[in-house]
């Protein structure tokens, strides 16, 4: 059945081919720009689209000239669309689905009208560096330069409702990976499996078989054989249509698998013990005026379009051959019934001098002096060695002249090459390589021998052509021309690396492996130096562009949530989000919930708190150690404030510690401070005083935390504790109790008062947190009390003048300027950062942490507001609210020394430019400076 | 990814392992000059080749690690417990 496509009516698919790998059997309809285009199973997006016609598959980056296949593979540089919500699609590897709908996108209003082609007619003036030497002034427009050229800057769109699919990761360990499933990869596998290696063996396109599968007949055979072999021997992964994207450190391997069932794409993490690079030859296009017009194409890929996709490439060709590539074209053209009309054979120093054309090839001007009318030009100049995964392990590609080439440095024993990358020969003779070199993979992954020897292949001859005497593209991708490299090296960037850079060639989506050689090639003509000494850029990962969705993966991050959590849900808390805790912020009204802390009594979930179990007789030295105020003297059953700072006397973190009983202490850290201070801890034990005999475990989660916090806490607590006299003289400010809370044993409370109230911190094991909160709940109704979250409790602490660590200290905020003076004991013998505060004590030139109060008390400015004197900034606003108790705003920030002094007028700069005065308050404290609330 | 050999877990992935710094010797506070702190706090040498340094075992054993390695190559060449190294400011 022949199926035209009606939006061009033309059919340039031909009659069944051996190699096909479409399904006749199975055809689909997909759309392209709007238009419905039929298709088989097995074309990609451009075999079906040329089988219909189609030449135009986009428009250029720069000068939105008009594109076509040639390469017909991942790399073709012409072939990015849009499919459905994905920009970037390499339409000439994605094979068509039923109902596909694939798009231009760098085309406006449309492919075949490009408003912007004009930039082609404007082509003198968008030379090397046009855009960094024309947009460079006035510097006031510069936003509006950015807006028009971004206008113009290629690549699809991203919906915003674009679907977070699902990526996988998976980590692997295989003794071999063979990257690239051609002839040699092949036997490179086999011979390796059949040594006993587990081997993955990664190809990037659909099927295994490299360049035999657009071969002829004995191609085709070997092939079978080679595919029967790898199915035949076991320990063999096959991964197809998957790409090893880089190497790194011990041979860690990664591995992006683009079409694994059920997941969009796979991260395969593989820790080999041998990395076999065998990516076969990448066909090198040739550089000449129009090498870029619909219609020229590489000998690989008029080939592939024949023998992969029975499909006509052209009517009348010209073939420009230096090779057998070449001449094997001109056998396949001629079989597809294609007319050849001249052969350029440059091995007899014949030469094409430029392409004619449109959106269509025209004719072929030869050196010869004769112009031939053709729609088809195919070029078969060369190959360029795609190094990149040895280049990753530290090699460095050395130019062959025979072979117009680079080849492999070589000298590595866990990273080995094959196939052409290694150099020529006759089929047998790649297969013969490559299994010798899987033979060696497996013995070396199994350390066996590290020195068994690897036979050489030949390396033949090759006429080195690069350029012909016209200017033409060198990187597809970017638009970048010789003569802009030429261009590039007069203006003195005339080392590959800066002509690179200033030009951008080699830089776009082909990332080299197209356009690499050939910019060493002009770079080299127009320095007068050799390609070799010209040198190659050094190619880095990722080998093949790879999808952020691939390189996040699944998330792996943990949230945590206290016992509490069900009963938050379900009283309308709004989360927020504190590092991997999510923490009740309020449940409706922070204000509400200050009064009634005020006025009665107040429960907050404080279970995120880092806690500490610390056990052994020289617990007082670690916390000596730790903390800059003294703990030598901690009687049992009291409870301290203390400070850290770390060496450089910045404040680190503070907490209370509580000492159980007399080798046993309870420490406290800020929620977001918790795990550094764990660390810390064990930093000094384990590597400054291994000799200090302390246990220290993290307890965090065993227990649920719960602050009793108000004028009533005593007479809530009272109603769950029988066991612990709660008296104000039993159980003072900043002691500890163990005992039995709700029923529940193995807990413990302490009188310690952030929010400047009467308040309990109670820990109760961790399974009977959400009963124990409930109980407080119901047993307290007639107490009136009421939970109350994170940001009621910073009004309540602001209110009483308690610093947060990082909130109100910053990376250079050391003990003294955050007010911590009467902590600092300079008289022990050693604690973290001793000496840096011993030099701040001396000095007056920091910052100092002072209460402020805004005159206009409706005025809050905004944390992070500027204090000004004089325009200059001599301070900021580290926090500021509404107080609901005093009803005017409060704020604590720092200010300059001079103005530290209790009654100092300040000016605060709001975020829109208005001034609000303020005041320095007597002390931090605004709320019960004298702290007889808490003492009650 | 380079492989770390812990005395306790065995060779694991650099990716469980926190980089402390440069194996550092803390500096007596008492008597200590400016100079000498701050070159504790904030001096590093490093060299490109052979170097000892702190790795902390964060999602193994949670040990602190002496680490022996070619900055270069990235060979490790010994990794062991630390005695009085000072913990890294």
């Amino acid at each position: 059945m022949r199926r035209k496509a009606q939006a061009t009516g033309v059919d340039m698919r031909l009659g069944p081919r051996p190699g096909e790998i479409i399904d006749r059997s199975r055809g689909l309809t997909f759309t392209w720009d709007g238009d419905t285009y039929p298709a088989y199973r097995g074309d990609t997006i451009t075999s079906a689209l040329a089988a219909a016609g189609v030449r135009v598959m986009s428009r250029s980056f720069k000068y939105h000239r008009p594109r076509g296949v040639m390469t017909t593979s991942y790399l073709d540089p012409g072939c990015l669309v849009q499919v459905g919500d994905e920009p970037n699609v390499r339409a000439s590897h994605r094979m068509v689905e039923p109902g596909m709908s694939a798009r231009p996108q760098n085309a406006w209003p449309s492919l075949r009208y490009d408003v912007k082609s004009a930039n082609g007619a404007l082509a003198p003036f968008l030379s090397a560096g046009f855009y960094y030497k024309t947009f460079m002034r006035p510097k006031r427009l510069w936003p509006a330069y950015e807006r028009v050229l971004r206008g113009f800057s290629p690549g699809g769109a991203v919906s915003p409702e674009a679907a977070h699919d699902y990526y996988d990761k998976r980590y692997a360990h295989p003794d071999v990976v063979v990257a690239g499933g051609g002839p040699a990869g092949m036997a490179a596998a086999v011979a390796a499996a059949a040594a006993g290696a587990a081997v993955m063996l990664v190809e990037g396109e659909p099927e295994l078989g490299g360049h035999l599968r657009w071969g002829a007949a004995p191609e085709l055979a070997a092939l079978g054989d080679l595919r029967r072999a790898v199915a035949a021997t076991g320990g063999i992964e096959v991964l197809t249509d998957s790409v090893v994207t880089g190497r790194y450190d011990g041979n860690w391997v990664a591995v992006v698998q683009r079409s694994a069932p059920g997941v969009v794409e796979r991260l395969i993490k593989a820790r080999a013990g041998v990395l076999v690079a065998a990516p076969g030859l990448i066909e090198r296009p040739y550089v000449f005026s129009g090498n870029d017009i619909p219609g020229v194409m590489l000998s690989t890929g008029a080939r592939r379009l024949i023998n992969l996709w029975a499909v006509k490439p052209g009517e009348r060709a010209v073939v420009l051959t230096a090779n057998s590539s070449g001449d094997a074209a001109v056998c396949d053209l001629a079989d597809a019934g294609v007319d050849v009309l001249k052969i350029v054979d440059a091995r007899s120093g014949e030469d094409v001098v430029r392409a004619k054309g449109g959106r269509t090839l025209r004719a072929v001007e030869c050196a010869d002096g004769t112009t031939v009318e053709c729609d088809l030009l195919v070029t078969a100049v060369g190959w360029t060695a795609p190094t990149s995964l040895l280049n990753m392990a530290g090699d460095r590609p050395v130019y062959n002249e025979r072979a117009a080439r680079f080849f492999p440095g070589g000298g590595h024993d866990d990273v080995l090459a094959t196939g052409g990358i290694a150099g020529d020969g006759s089929l047998e003779q790649l297969i013969d390589h490559g299994s010798a070199v899987g033979r060696a993979a497996a013995r070396r992954a199994h350390e066996v021998s590290a020195t068994t020897e690897i036979p050489s292949l030949p390396v033949e001859a090759h006429p080195a052509l690069f350029k012909a005497r016209t200017h033409g593209f060198v990187d597809f991708s970017e638009d970048v021309s010789s003569k802009e490299l030429e261009e590039a090296v007069a203006e003195g960037y005339d080392s590959i690396e800066l002509a690179k850079r200033y030009t951008t060639a080699t830089m776009g989506p082909a990332q080299g492996k197209l356009e690499s050689v050939n910019a060493v090639a002009v770079v080299a003509a127009a320095t007068g130096a050799t390609i070799a000494a010209t040198g190659t850029t050094v190619w880095r990962p990722p080998y093949s562009p790879v999808t952020l969705g691939a390189l996040a993966g699944r998330s792996f991050e943990p949230v945590r949530y206290s016992p509490m959590q069900p009963w938050h849900e379900a009283h309308g808390a709004k989360p927020l989000v504190a590092g991997q805790w999510i923490r009740p912020d309020h449940y409706g009204d922070p204000a509400a919930e200050v009064r009634s802390v005020r006025s009665g009594v107040g429960l907050i979930d404080v279970t995120p708190l880092g806690k500490f179990d610390l056990r052994g007789p020289d617990v007082p030295k670690l916390l000596n150690q730790l903390y800059i105020n003294k703990w030598s003297k901690l009687a049992l059953g009291s409870v301290r404030y203390g400070v850290m700072c770390a060496e450089d006397g910045v404040v680190l973190d503070d907490g209370v510690t509580g000492r159980l009983g007399d080798d046993h202490y309870l420490m406290t850290a800020t929620s977001s401070g918790a795990e550094t201070v764990w660390e810390w801890i064990e930093s000094w034990l384990q590597t400054e005083h291994p000799e200090w005999r302390v246990h220290v475990a993290r307890v965090t989660s065993d227990f649920a935390s719960i602050n009793i916090a108000g004028p009533r806490a005593r007479d809530l607590l009272s109603l769950v504790v029988d066991d612990v006299a709660l008296g104000p003289e039993e159980f003072p400010y900043m002691r500890v109790r163990s005992g039995s809370i709700a029923g529940i044993d193995g807990s413990f409370m302490w009188r310690i008062g952030f929010t400047g109230e009467l308040s309990y911190e109670i820990h109760v094991p961790a399974s009977y947190g959400l009963g124990v909160w409930e109980t407080l709940l119901e047993r307290g109704a007639d107490l009136g009390v009421k939970p109350f979250g994170v940001e009621a409790q910073r009004i309540l602490r602001l209110e009483k003048g308690h610093l947060i660590v990082g909130q109100d200290t910053d990376g250079l905020t050391r003990a003294y300027g955050a007010g911590l003076d009467w902590a600092v004991k300079l008289d022990k013998e050693d604690f973290a950062g001793k000496p840096e505060l011993g030099w701040q004590e001396g000095r007056d030139d920091f910052l100092r942490l002072v209460g402020l109060r805004p005159l206009e008390g409706t005025a809050v400015p905004a944390e992070g507001s500027q204090i000004v004197e004089a325009g200059i900034i001599v301070g900021r606003i580290t926090s500021s609210r509404m107080s609901p108790t005093l009803g005017r705003s409060i704020c604590m920030g720092f200010v300059a020394p001079h103005l530290a002094e209790p009654g100092s007028a300040i000016s605060i700069v709001a975020p829109d430019g208005s001034r609000v005065p303020a005041v320095v308050t007597p002390q931090l404290a605004q709320v019960d400076p004298k702290g007889e609330r808490l003492h009650g | 990814m380079i492989l770390i050999p812990c005395p306790h877990c065995g060779e694991r992935n650099v990716s469980e392992f926190q980089y402390v710094g440069e194996a550092l010797t803390r500096p007596n506070p008492d008597g200590v000059d400016p100079e000498q702190w701050r070159s504790y706090l904030y001096l590093r040498s490093n060299p490109a080749g052979p170097t000892v340094e702190s790795w902390f075992h964060r999602a193994g054993c949670r040990r602190y690690l002496k680490v022996e390695r070619d900055t270069v190559t990235n060979e490790v060449t010994s990794v062991t417990l630390p005695g009085r190294g000072g913990p890294q400011p």
